[in-house]
């Protein structure tokens, strides 16, 4: 019916060309719609402002407009710098987030790979972000960038563990880390006997998503956690010495990884591609085109919070910023997962 | 190549296909931008104060025990993740196992909080 059902027939380079495809154009048309929504529009309401409206209807073509400035910009490179380092870093970024994005299924077939181990390997790749950003800071031999660098690596490694430990509950109530039977399990799921919007985990899972949401903005270095970039103490962190292309790279970096970040989240705790609509079976083919679409709209929903609270709220300290992985969110995620495996044994 | 390792490679590729993206868009670039470096361009930027110092200065990490601690709780994430996808098969014996687990893990961190380790020093 769907290109999508033939895609069993074809060899292993055509459908990895097709996925391939696909991939591109979940990382970059959703980054490119996040930095308009969200960045553009949604930060002008909020401040009584229209925000671009010249280029394109509503100012949507404004996105390209920045592009092609960003191309024409010199590419600087200070002169102390460590030039390999300093070159590698976008490279480094840019590919955590293709390697994040691998696992995040849109529709019953239209997956880009369906691996047992799926959020697992997800957690895993996400850290690789880390060190492109160290790297970033390292190479550009510069204060301010060092300390970015720094503070984001600090930043990272602490909120990485609430995220790890947020996803066990939902990998205890799944029974799998597959992302299609995390996705599945949801559609399946019945709320005290009642199986009509299935069993979306954020329900059972609140707290976990929570932490999740907080622990996410943490990853992402988005305001009230980012202190690496911290634009009135340290000019723009580890990206200070960054010009032109490579400093939108970084950009596009972080709001492809918002993208991907949300559409795990939505998988994890909104049921990914499924939606609950009568009529429809969790495995017909239609899903494979809905799915996906189904899928954007739950990370616009997302993105939406992240970004509502990247613009309302003033930035932490960095020691109150430790304070909340360590002495807040890891206990409360500790205590989630053994009370979620205690319900799972009882009922 | 069976399915698992295919998966693998898919997941590579898609590293790749991060790779060639970047280097599209810094390709793309270098035709369209110009290059006339000066030596004030190519200056460290420090607020417009010409940079002092080595640029690599030495910081203060105060959270370099965190970075310890971070070991100790990722490595029992890598224990937690498999025990959660077979808790059923595992029943009571298995809730009990892994409750004394993340128990003593909690300890360490109440004796890092107790040492003063979390505070900022």
């Amino acid at each position: 019916m769907t290109d999508v059902a033939i895609l069993g027939e074809l060899a292993y380079w055509q459908q990895t060309g097709i996925r391939v495809g696909a991939g591109l154009a979940a990382v970059l048309l959703v980054a490119g719609t996040l930095v308009y929504l969200h960045l553009f529009k949604l930060v002008s309401f909020m401040q009584s402002r229209l925000g671009p409206m010249e280029a394109g209807p509503f100012g949507s073509l404004q996105l390209l407009a920045e592009v092609g400035k960003f191309l024409q910009k010199e590419d600087i490179f200070p002169r102390k710098a460590d030039r390999f380092v300093f070159a590698a870093a976008p490279f480094v970024v840019l590919m955590s987030t293709f390697l994040l994005v691998v696992v995040v299924p849109g529709g019953p077939d239209a997956w880009f790979i369906n691996s047992e181990l799926g959020i697992y390997l997800a957690m895993a790749v996400s850290s690789v972000s880390v060190i492109g950003i160290l790297m970033a800071g390292w190479g550009s031999a510069s204060k301010y960038s060092l300390l970015g660098g720094l503070r984001a690596t600090g930043q990272l490694i602490a909120y990485e563990l609430p995220l790890i430990l947020a996803v066990m509950g939902v990998v205890i109530q799944a029974e799998t880390m597959n992302m299609q039977g995390i996705v599945q399990a949801q559609a399946d799921g019945e709320i005290f006997g009642w199986g009509g919007i299935g069993n979306p985990y954020i329900l059972t899972q609140f707290v976990a998503f929570v932490i999740f949401m907080i622990a996410m903005q943490a990853e992402l270095t988005q305001t009230p956690f980012d202190m690496p970039i911290a634009e009135s103490e340290l000019v723009t962190g580890y990206m200070t010495e960054y010009s032109g292309m490579r400093f939108l790279l970084f950009f596009i970096g972080e709001f492809a990884t918002a993208g991907v970040f949300s559409a795990i989240a939505s998988v994890l705790f909104l049921g990914g591609w499924w939606a609950p609509i009568p009529g429809l079976g969790f495995d017909d083919n239609v899903w494979n085109l809905l799915g996906p679409l189904v899928l954007v709209t739950k990370v616009v929903v997302l993105t939406f919070i992240i970004f509502w609270a990247r613009f309302s709220l003033p930035r932490f300290r960095e020691d109150q910023l430790q304070q909340l992985a360590w002495k807040v969110l890891i206990p409360l995620a500790l205590a989630n997962i053994v009370v979620t495996a205690l319900l799972k044994i009882v009922f | 190549m069976s399915d698992f390792l295919r998966s693998y490679l898919t997941v590579g590729i898609f590293g790749l296909v991060g790779v060639a993206l970047v280097s599209v868009f810094l390709g793309l670039g270098k035709i369209l931008r110009p290059n006339k470096p000066t030596l004030a361009k190519t200056e460290a930027y420090e607020s417009g104060v010409e940079p002092t110092g080595d640029m690599w200065s030495q910081a203060n990490i105060r959270y370099y025990v965190f970075a310890l601690l971070f070991v100790m709780f990722d490595v029992e994430a890598v224990f937690i993740f498999p025990w959660a996808t077979r808790l059923e098969a595992y029943g009571t014996f298995g809730l009990i196992e892994m409750a004394i687990f993340i128990f003593i893990l909690l300890l360490g961190l109440l004796y890092a909080w107790r040492k003063g380790v979390l505070k900022w020093a």
